[in-house]
């Protein structure tokens, strides 16, 4: 096994793009991507995406976007594990890189979800489930993660504000970061007042339907270390990779209440690296919802079951905090366009580690955590990366 | 859903039929073919009684295609009797009504219709259960 480094990072502003297709946003993403790794040519495209079939009726999408971006005869396949499919495309690019298969990878996740109708784009969500016996009840996927935050408020006693935290600290975040969609800061009141879309979720709980595209250039360790060409030479090393699934389904988890993905994937990543939590600078955490932020806290080992609401406040998430989270905006005010959304995840924190955030940078950051997850907590993919 | 997908699963849909594990004796809904309680061979079916409780609930305002006629509704985790936990919309109860712990009981309704011209899909709902006068 070598290790692996990435060298390059690109990706679209995310928002309603309207006026650009699938294979467009992609392509940006790509070739920012390549630009900054000083590479041309490339053995292998990866693509994370969940709903270019059903939302575009758009299969074989890898080799459209390769085709689009001037990639010839190479390598190119889509990766999909619903909204993980970004941090898994990553993650084959990396067992691809790691052992030797392939010198030079570009793994794009992208996804295109405004060219649909919201009522298609809610039922094309809701294909991460079960389709037989959760969908087909008419269950979305905001309806999922309600079923799991009204469970955790009864069981653990929380009052109804407890995750305002979590949105406030990600929307503070996202005003210092360009391509977030959502640049500017909301107040308590103003998620005290947002309207349920499955209650107890709100909107203010939720991360935004929207477009985007981001890419990285991954080569092996020691290449990136000689690389002279790109503009950041050394590049930033992934220290671990771990994936791991639960039940597809809500319903038939042993405790419903908690990432076991998570944990088990986390646990590998932090075997795999030697890191602790404790040595964690800032964690990329996947807050489509304000209760998964709670739940991946406490899987990945920074609070104990039940008690990761306490920790959606300034002291504990913010960006002095203790472990500091959705550090440029996170899924609820960067976005969450769904496949994309665990490579964005990944380039954020290369912007972290070079020291590249702005006035959204974490001090001092040699070490960050991503952490994708897709469906109601059915596959969830960890990275640690090290500058 | 499919209309081959609708007649595989109608027994499921319409009586709640699963099974019990022959080796760990666990209740299984829907069946499957490997247990995952003990990872043995899954077994014989078994059809669950419909009673149960709500785990969790929530009421949905934004709804995928096919069940915007009925927005909002109430959707919740409810857990048979038996041991599974199914997803599946509470029906006959406002919501305000409604509260973890809750006995409720199976009923059969309409779960959706694909347009005037297209198949009507039935399936379990649950509704309050009231004990039975002695």
């Amino acid at each position: 096994m070598r290790n692996v480094s990435i060298i390059g990072i690109g990706q679209m502003p995310v928002g309603e793009h309207w006026d650009l297709s699938v294979r467009h946003i992609a392509h940006h993403a790509i070739a920012a991507a390549l630009d900054e790794a000083g590479s041309e040519q490339v053995d292998a495209l990866f693509v994370g995406n969940m709903l270019s079939g059903s939302l575009l009726s758009q299969e074989h999408l890898a080799t459209l976007i390769a085709d689009f971006s001037g990639l010839r005869n190479v390598e190119a396949a889509k990766i999909e594990s619903a909204c993980a499919s970004g941090a898994s495309a990553l993650r084959v690019g990396h067992m691809a890189v790691a052992s030797g298969m392939h010198d030079r990878v570009v793994v794009c996740g992208v996804e295109k979800m405004t060219d649909s109708t919201g009522g298609s784009t809610t039922a094309g969500l809701a294909t991460a489930a079960d389709a037989e016996y959760e969908a087909a009840h008419g269950v979305t996927f905001v309806g999922l993660n309600a079923l799991i935050m009204r469970r955790y408020m009864y069981e653990f006693d929380v009052p109804m504000d407890a995750f305002a935290g979590f949105s406030i600290n990600a929307h503070r975040n996202g005003v210092h970061n360009a391509n977030a969609m959502f640049q500017k800061p909301i107040s308590l009141e103003t998620y005290l007042n947002a309207p349920m879309i499955a209650s107890p979720i709100n909107i203010m709980d939720s991360s935004p339907v929207c477009d985007g595209a981001a890419a990285v250039v991954l080569a092996p360790t020691e290449q990136a270390q000689q690389h002279t060409t790109g503009h950041h030479p050394g590049g930033v090393e992934i220290l671990a990779s771990a994936s791991a699934n639960d039940t597809i389904a809500l319903h038939d988890r042993k405790d419903p209440l908690f990432l076991e993905a998570a944990y088990v994937s986390s646990q590998q990543a932090y075997v795999q690296s030697g890191v602790t939590p404790a040595d964690v600078d800032f964690f990329e955490l996947h807050d489509a919802f304000t209760i998964m932020s709670a739940l991946s806290l406490e899987a990945t080992g920074y609070a104990r079951r039940g008690e990761g609401w306490h920790l959606a406040a300034d002291e504990a998430v913010g960006p002095d905090g203790r472990i500091p989270v959705s550090t440029l905006g996170g899924l609820k005010s960067r976005g969450h366009p769904v496949g994309a959304t665990g490579v964005y995840q990944v380039v954020e924190a290369v912007q972290q580690l070079r020291g590249e955030a702005g006035s959204g940078q974490i001090p001092n950051a040699t070490i960050g955590m991503t952490q994708n997850i897709g469906g109601s907590g059915a596959t969830i993919v960890t990275h640690i990366l090290g500058s | 859903m499919s209309i081959a997908s609708l007649w595989r699963t109608r027994q499921q849909r319409y009586s709640l039929q699963g099974e019990i594990c022959p080796d760990c004796h666990q209740a299984i809904f829907p069946p499957r073919d490997v247990c995952p309680h003990c990872s043995e061979a899954a077994g014989p079916l078994h059809t669950m009684s419909g009673r149960g409780e709500v785990y969790s609930f929530t009421r949905m305002f934004n709804v995928p295609e096919g069940f915007q006629p009925q927005r909002p509704y109430t959707v919740a985790l409810v857990r048979l009797e038996e041991g599974p936990m199914v997803t599946a919309q509470l029906t006959d109860i406002s919501e305000d009504d409604v509260e973890i712990g809750m006995p409720v009981e199976m009923v059969t309704r309409k779960l959706r219709e694909e347009g005037d011209s297209g198949e009507i899909v039935y399936g379990y709902k649950f509704r309050p259960a009231y004990a039975a006068a002695d």
